[in-house]
């Protein structure tokens, strides 16, 4: 299973920082989230995207999980040489990753 | 209650949502959020050039457009538009006015541009060191709030224009004025910036930037309806969009908005509030419209951001496309190929390959694509050198593996931006009001 199958995501961009949001389609599935979606498993499913720190946010309210990800931009949106310099596709990067 | 809508969530947004929110929407406020980080940078280098330019580029567009439809009716409108130069943005909306005969009353805010205040010294926030190690800076843009826009909203002015207001104050400012709000309601004012936010990229709330066919499914893009708000007193608000229009807002929707760009959801700081996400509340209401409540915040920062722009000299691009057997094999080959022949000038440079790995900067599946392009870029101190990686580009139509099609080169100037911070008391703001009166007897 993929995390793509049980959850959506949104990229957004902080100079070389991104953001990835990850949100249950059903709220049932918010628990497993928490528990397999660890900063570490997120860590090594980007790296080559992600060179800093992540951190990961629980946000309960709104049964999501907020992660941020530092130097993810190549050096950042404005000087970045890549395709996508706002790193606006990497949500489906995320949603990549396999869960079992 | 006031309804605030959203016109524009990014410089380059579409014109006509916003025509309609005005026309059938009964706003109290619109508001055109233009303003990116690098937009201002470059707004300022063309101001640099000619004195009376460095407003939005769309805004001669977006104003023409909204000028004849806001006459007789009560909605104001509150933009960044002003870009680097507000004053001259405001003098541009008047010169349509008089062209099309309408009296207008405009507002223009300043005060964000701290050039002048920042010294090449002081510290870049994302290094730890110097701003001066990054490049010549062109421009130094403080983030200002809705303290800025205060004035302007007790004036009569129907069209309000200001250059780096934080997108949430926008909002916030007209919530403000309208309820009488004191600044040192935490609370209300983190309420009110959770609006803002949830409002700012316009489209990305009603199903933008969200949709995936079989997955997330919204209906009529083509005619996506932007959002607007009715927000009471008490910082709750209701969110919605024309009937008839395409897309839709739903809690889907409004939970992946709400996280957009926020580092910290604890901590969401604006020049106006630290406003804490996590007790935001979402309620799907029968009738397809989403109510919001709940946000508390935390005093506003001491120091105010400010966004520096600097020049970083030019990235050139070339691409080349190969399709059919062995289509991925031949765009490496060219990859190689250019690699090997200029790879070595440029301190910055690097070989994609579209439809495999360009995106993500590596693919997570092997999959042998039917087509693929070959995409090149480099970084370089002239634009003359970055052209070189585009011509190099091109020529492998002759040079290259068989069936390179359809090579395309650009050259564009690059603005770094980074950000250093600046006490609040070094930035002052200032309130023009101009005003075109129609004459009757034409």
């Amino acid at each position: 299973m993929k995390l793509y199958d049980i959850a959506h995501c949104r990229t957004g961009d902080k100079g070389n920082t991104i953001t990835l949001s990850v949100i249950p389609y059903e709220a049932s599935d918010y628990e497993l989230l928490k528990e397999r979606l660890t900063v570490e498993v997120v860590k090594h499913h980007l790296k080559g995207i992600v060179e800093g720190e992540v951190k990961r946010y629980d946000v309960q309210n709104i049964q999501a999980l907020q992660f941020v990800c530092s130097q993810a931009l190549a050096t950042g949106v404005t000087t970045s040489l890549t395709l996508d310099t706002h790193g606006k596709s990497l949500s489906f990067a995320l949603l990549e990753l396999e869960l079992d | 209650m006031i309804r605030i809508g959203s016109g524009a969530g990014f410089a380059g947004d579409r014109i006509e949502p916003a025509e309609i929110l005005v026309e059938q929407a009964n706003l109290d406020y619109l508001v055109l959020e233009c303003l990116a980080e690098r937009t201002i940078a470059l707004a300022q280098k063309r101001k640099k050039q000619n004195a009376h330019a460095g407003y939005d580029l769309l805004l001669e567009k977006r104003m023409r457009s909204l000028i004849p439809k806001i006459v007789g009716k009560k909605v104001r409108i509150i933009t960044n538009m002003g870009a680097a130069n507000p004053i001259a943005g405001a003098n541009k909306i008047l010169e349509i006015a008089k062209e099309l005969n309408i009296s207008m009353k405009v507002a223009a805010v300043t005060g964000d541009d701290v050039l002048t205040k920042v010294s090449p010294d002081d510290t870049a926030w994302e290094t730890g060191g110097p701003l001066s190690t990054h490049g010549q800076i062109v421009s130094a843009n403080a983030y200002i709030g809705v303290d800025a826009l205060l004035d302007a909203l007790q004036s009569d002015a129907q069209i309000i224009i200001a250059g780096r207001i934080a997108d949430p104050s926008l909002f916030l400012a007209p919530m403000i004025h309208e309820f009488k709000w004191s600044l040192d309601n935490d609370d209300l004012l983190a309420k009110g910036t959770v609006i803002g936010h949830l409002l700012e990229c316009a489209g990305q709330l009603t199903g933008g930037y969200f949709a995936d066919p079989g997955k997330k499914d919204i209906k009529d893009m083509a005619h996506l309806g932007f959002p607007f708000a009715d927000i009471l007193a008490d910082g709750s608000a209701t969110f919605s969009k024309v009937a008839n229009t395409g897309g839709k807002i739903t809690l889907r929707t409004a939970k992946e908005q709400l996280l957009y760009e926020v580092i910290n959801p604890n901590e969401y700081i604006t020049p106006d509030i630290i406003a804490d996400f996590t007790s935001v509340t979402f309620e799907e209401l029968s009738d397809g419209r989403i109510k919001v409540d709940g946000a508390v915040g935390l005093p506003k920062p001491h120091k105010l951001k400010v966004s520096i722009g600097y020049e970083a000299g030019f990235i050139g691009e070339g691409e080349i496309s190969y399709a059919g057997p062995n289509a991925s094999e031949r765009a490496r080959l060219a990859g190689d190929i250019i690699q090997e022949r200029i790879g070595h000038f440029y301190a910055e440079f690097r070989v994609d390959l579209i439809g495999v790995n360009a995106c993500h900067r590596k693919s997570f599946r092997d999959i042998e694509p039917y087509e693929v392009r070959l995409r090149v870029a480099g970084k370089a101190k002239s634009s003359t050198e970055a052209a070189i990686i585009g011509e190099e580009v091109e020529a492998l139509y002759t040079n290259g593996p068989a069936g390179g099609g359809g090579a395309r080169k650009v050259v564009n100037e690059v603005i770094g931006v980074v950000s250093t911070f600046i006490d609040r008391d070094c930035v002052q703001f200032h309130t023009e009001l101009k005003e075109y009166v129609a004459n009757e007897t034409l």
